[in-house]
């Protein structure tokens, strides 16, 4: 379970007010929002990637809020990320997919790794593109690998940042279809951050919705859809007219 | 408050301002030179990234680097010339020139070459990487920055920079030689002859020693600058800017000192 208890976060202005959110063992928790409300900043301080100013941070049980960086990269093999532009390194598909791997798990045969590499491309649908570089990606394609890389160590936990941005319609459901099922393969507990309202809860089984910094729903779908909340309804109703 | 009394304000602010940025600089470099002896003591260096950056570069850059010394060793000749001439000081003429580019000249005028080629390289890439959170992608991998990148990267650079200074003294010497001789008349074995004798081998290691301090200068700023980019693409090209900039001012205060302390 991932734990979030009155965090406060501020860089020129508050970016995080008082954010309490629980996110139940393997269930997809989907934290939407408008622009700039904090939730890109709310993944990256779970993922201990920014350290808040006060509030707490529990994963697995564990208080992980002001863990040195000796300490977080052991909580961070519990961590599959997806950026939101990918950060996919400039090294081949394989080679991107592969690098945790061979990082952490130094035992690990040269043939288990491909192994894997390949298993995780044909999941993604893009079997033989270990040898592409990701400059030569669509985005689409890259998203896809960046799912790839953050699912590849099978860990507990799975953030993805924005997975649908910028993306068709089509290959937004695909990655969101994607998504769950990898959730439900790998049994992980999983927070997608979207602006994609429609797509993302046809995935999700909870929702957090945060406006300038403050979590202002936290629920379940049905909640969220009956929520009085104006700026809820206006939001995963989206609809122009409103207090947004 | 009038328009006179914040004029008058402004100068100082300015000047605050600006100091403060230096010791965040300042500040931050050390830190990160503490974060690099930490995690390269004991060694625990990437091997592979290593071995890529001492080949990217060291080899790619010995060509320019060589061109870089030969002439320099010319220029010393060149400069040297009409006062050889006007008071018959040919067999002054190779220790002179080898005397300065072994001491200051050569180390000074590679290591700038350097910092523009392989510092500011450096900085792009690693400011690239962290306007495209890659920096962020290795940490949430459980993979430490800068033990991955800067620790090899920094490494390679003062190991480069001192081999390279190494042959480039040695090249400055042959392009020294092929200028007496060409401009004036002077024969390769009488320019050596002449040189040998007044000749130590302290001036050779102040040069190597100062090139060893001017690849820390390098390293440094570079990574720095590198990894404390923001602001997009326009942001990369600032970081780049002020790398280069403070790693020669770095090299220049670190040839002061030396030369202070080595003389």
């Amino acid at each position: 379970m991932i734990k979030v208890q009155d965090i406060h976060l501020r860089f020129k202005s508050p970016v995080l007010r008082g954010v309490s959110l629980e996110v139940p063992h393997e269930s997809i928790y989907a934290l939407i929002g408008p622009g700039a409300a904090g939730k890109s900043v709310l993944l990256k301080t779970i993922a201990g990637l920014l350290t808040p100013e006060s509030g707490q941070v529990w994963i697995d049980g564990e208080e992980v809020t002001f863990h040195d960086e000796l300490k977080l990269a052991v909580l961070r093999r519990k961590i599959g990320y997806l950026f939101q532009n990918y950060a996919l390194f400039d090294m081949t598909v394989g080679d991107n997919i592969a690098f945790p791997l061979r990082r952490l798990f130094p035992d690990m045969s040269t043939e288990e790794i491909a192994e894997r590499v390949s298993e995780r491309l044909m999941r993604m649908s893009l079997p033989g593109f270990e040898q592409r570089y990701p400059a030569s990606l669509s985005g689409g394609q890259k998203k896809r690998i960046g799912v790839a890389r953050a699912t590849v160590m099978r860990a507990p936990y799975i953030l993805y940042d924005e997975p649908t941005a910028g993306l068709d319609p089509v290959t937004s459901q695909r990655i969101c279809n994607l998504i769950r099922d990898e959730a439900r393969a790998q049994r992980s507990t999983v927070v997608v951050v979207s602006s994609d309202i429609q797509r993302v809860l046809s995935i999700a089984d909870r929702v957090g919705m945060l406006l300038r910094g403050e979590l202002i729903f936290d629920g379940t779908l049905a909640e969220a859809w009956a929520s009085q909340n104006p700026y809820v309804r206006q939001f995963i109703r989206g609809e122009t007219e409103g207090p947004l | 408050m009038s328009n006179g009394t914040s004029a008058s304000l402004a100068i100082p602010e300015r000047m605050g301002a600006a100091l403060l940025d230096i010791a965040t600089q300042v500040g931050g470099i050390t830190i990160m030179a503490g974060q690099i002896a930490r995690r390269a003591a004991p060694w625990r260096i990437d091997r592979y990234e290593f071995t890529r950056n001492m080949y990217r570069m060291g080899v790619k850059s010995l060509p320019i680097l060589a061109a870089t010394a030969f002439f320099v060793g010319a220029i010393m000749v060149i400069q040297a010339a009409p006062v050889v001439v006007q008071y018959n000081a040919r067999n002054f003429l190779g220790w002179s020139a080898i005397y300065t580019t072994f001491r200051e000249i050569g180390p000074l005028l590679m290591a700038l070459m350097f910092n523009g080629r392989v510092g500011a390289n450096n900085t792009a890439e690693l400011g690239t990487m962290a306007v495209t959170e890659q920096l962020d992608a290795l940490r949430a991998l459980a993979i430490d920055p800068i033990t991955y990148l800067v620790v090899p990267r920094a490494i390679s650079i003062v190991i480069i920079l001192t081999c390279l200074v190494v042959i480039g003294d040695f090249l400055a010497i042959l392009g020294a030689i092929g200028m007496a001789w060409f401009m004036l008349d002077v024969h390769w074995l009488f320019f050596i002859n002449s040189a040998l004798p007044r000749l130590e081998l302290w001036d050779f290691l102040v040069g190597i020693i100062k090139a060893f301090l001017y690849g820390i200068m390098i390293a440094l700023n570079s990574c720095y600058f590198g990894l404390s980019t923001t602001g997009g693409a326009p942001g990369v090209g600032r970081a780049v800017n002020r790398s280069v900039v403070a790693a020669a001012s770095g090299v220049f205060i670190a040839d002061y000192m030396s030369t202070f302390i080595l003389d």
